[in-house]
């Protein structure tokens, strides 16, 4: 069954076209890479599926439900299960890491102080990130904001996560830290949708493919599917030499 | 004619009319929002501190310099026509309706106004905000009410100790520099002050707390493109809630004695 499903997705922003069509879907406990060139939308796609945009015209299934038609108190609730690691991290930048980490908890759970500070020494554990709970965000370095927002995201143990570019600038260290905390939750059965230009890492966590170009996915399938395709930049894309 | 260019005329009232449509939009939204669950109390407290404790030796040397200049000016202008015991209910009776409540808000739209839509304005380029949704929480919620709520709460108490200290400036003048005994002073200033002149004041403070936080949340939310237009937003901010405050005020003015005249 389909946990996410995109039919015949339109936006604009005022007169730049930006989708014009887009259809693709995601099953349970797979992982989409959604690829394509810079300018492509695939960050405005990805924002779309948590309702941070709205869709000028199409549908937007998530569980079977149709999320375009969602409030946006509705949405509020629907991110609870939904998460999205904004490429950035967004961290909040008055909070600690640790106040950070603990924002999704306190909000939408009934955890106790102490259950929730060993929640959030756990996580940081599995990202690597022991020891910089009172760290501000802009005492850390760009891959530990990642990491945090990464571990942000994942705190309320969401059935979706969408991954904006989360390996963007990276050293091979975190890179592999990233792309092992991904495989984790997929092994755990989270549906994923990753936005990269990181083919190797894409190569690595994910089932399957979406090429988005021209406003519109022109094609998707398993890496096996598309190595069969006539489309020379889609085979250019997976061999890497052009991102 | 080409349908793309734009009048000037037609551009500018589009600009307002999407403004007001915005301040609408915010406010119905706050209503929505903010008598439902969870309530923010520590965020609240903060910005009271913020908005109000940090705003305090601002409006204490605004204030103080108020009275003393009114004091000074009504006091050298009225002696040649004897007209000094006239100065400490001239003074009070501008300050608890005019000066007080408009220079004290003035006071607060340049400095928290700027504060507060800068702060958004930032937030909403660092993503912060649309992690604020993303997190399944209310940027209204959050970041608007409270600040909406502080300048409601506090800028009434701002005014009231405004108040105070130009009347103190004012008595400090009246007796240093045209020798008006401070007890008569004192006394004019209770005698002839009514509750009208109080009320007056502190009424039109939360309609002016209203025009100082309203924009500011929503120029700092309508940031869109990166940090140049964090400070278009501020300039924006502190433009629209002083002209609403100086131009509110003749209104207001106007429809508080209207209301006193009737009571």
């Amino acid at each position: 069954m389909a946990v996410i499903e995109v039919q015949d997705f339109k936006k604009a922003f005022g007169k730049k076209v930006v989708h014009d069509g887009v259809t693709f879907y995601v099953k349970k406990g797979e992982c989409l890479g959604l690829v394509g060139g810079s300018g492509t939308g695939k960050s405005v796609l990805l924002r779309s599926l948590i309702g941070l945009e709205k869709p000028d015209s199409g549908k937007i299934h998530i569980n079977g439900a149709d999320a375009t038609l969602y409030t946006e108190a509705q949405w509020l609730h629907v991110r609870k299960k939904v998460a999205y690691a904004f490429q950035g991290g967004a961290l909040f930048d008055s909070m600690t890491v640790f106040e950070n980490l603990a924002y999704p908890l306190e909000e939408h759970t009934k955890l106790t102080a102490l259950a929730i500070k060993d929640k959030i020494f756990k996580q940081l554990d599995e990202f690597g990130l022991a020891g910089s709970e009172l760290l501000f965000p802009n005492e850390l370095s760009g891959g530990m904001q990642k990491r945090v927002g990464l571990a942000r995201a994942m705190m309320l143990e969401p059935e979706i996560i969408l991954y904006d570019e989360p390996t963007a600038g990276l050293d091979p260290y975190n890179t592999k830290k990233i792309q092992e905390a991904i495989l984790t939750l997929k092994a755990k059965g989270v549906t994923s949708i990753l936005v990269t230009h990181d083919m190797p890492t894409a190569f690595a966590v994910c089932d399957k493919f979406a090429f988005l170009k021209d406003k519109r996915i022109i094609e998707q399938g398993t890496i096996e599917q598309l190595k069969q395709t006539p489309n020379s930049m889609i085979n250019q894309f997976i061999e890497g030499q052009i991102l | 004619m080409n349908p793309y260019v734009k009048l000037p005329f037609t551009e500018w009232a589009s600009e307002q009319f999407y403004f007001f449509g915005g301040l609408y939009n915010l406010v119905k939204d706050c209503f929505k929002e903010g008598f439902k669950r969870p309530f923010y109390w520590d965020l609240l407290s903060f910005q009271i501190y913020q908005v109000g404790v940090r705003s305090l030796p601002l409006i204490l040397v605004t204030a103080a310099s108020t009275g003393m200049v009114m004091a000074l000016q009504y006091g050298l202008g009225l002696e040649k026509f004897g007209g000094k015991p006239y100065v400490p209910r001239l003074v009070a009776s501008t300050i608890l309706r005019e000066m007080g409540p408009v220079f004290t808000s003035l006071m607060l739209a340049a400095r928290v106004g700027a504060g507060i839509a800068s702060e958004i304005g930032s937030m909403v380029v660092t993503q912060q905000v649309d992690a604020i949704r993303a997190l399944g929480t209310s940027p209204i919620k959050k970041i608007v009410i409270p600040r909406i709520m502080a300048c409601l709460i506090i800028l009434p108490i701002l005014v009231a100790i405004s108040n105070l200290i130009g009347n103190l400036g004012g008595l400090m003048i009246g007796n240093f520099e045209l020798g008006i005994d401070p007890n008569f002073y004192y006394q004019r200033v209770i005698e002839t002050s009514n509750i009208g002149d109080y009320l007056a004041g502190f009424g039109k403070s939360f309609f002016f707390a209203l025009f100082i936080a309203v924009p500011s949340c929503y120029f700092g939310l309508q940031v869109k493109n990166g940090t140049q237009e964090v400070g278009v937003a501020t300039r924006k901010a502190v433009v629209t809630a002083s002209l609403l405050i100086l131009v509110g005020d003749f209104f207001l003015s106007k429809l508080f004695w209207i209301i006193e005249k009737w009571l």
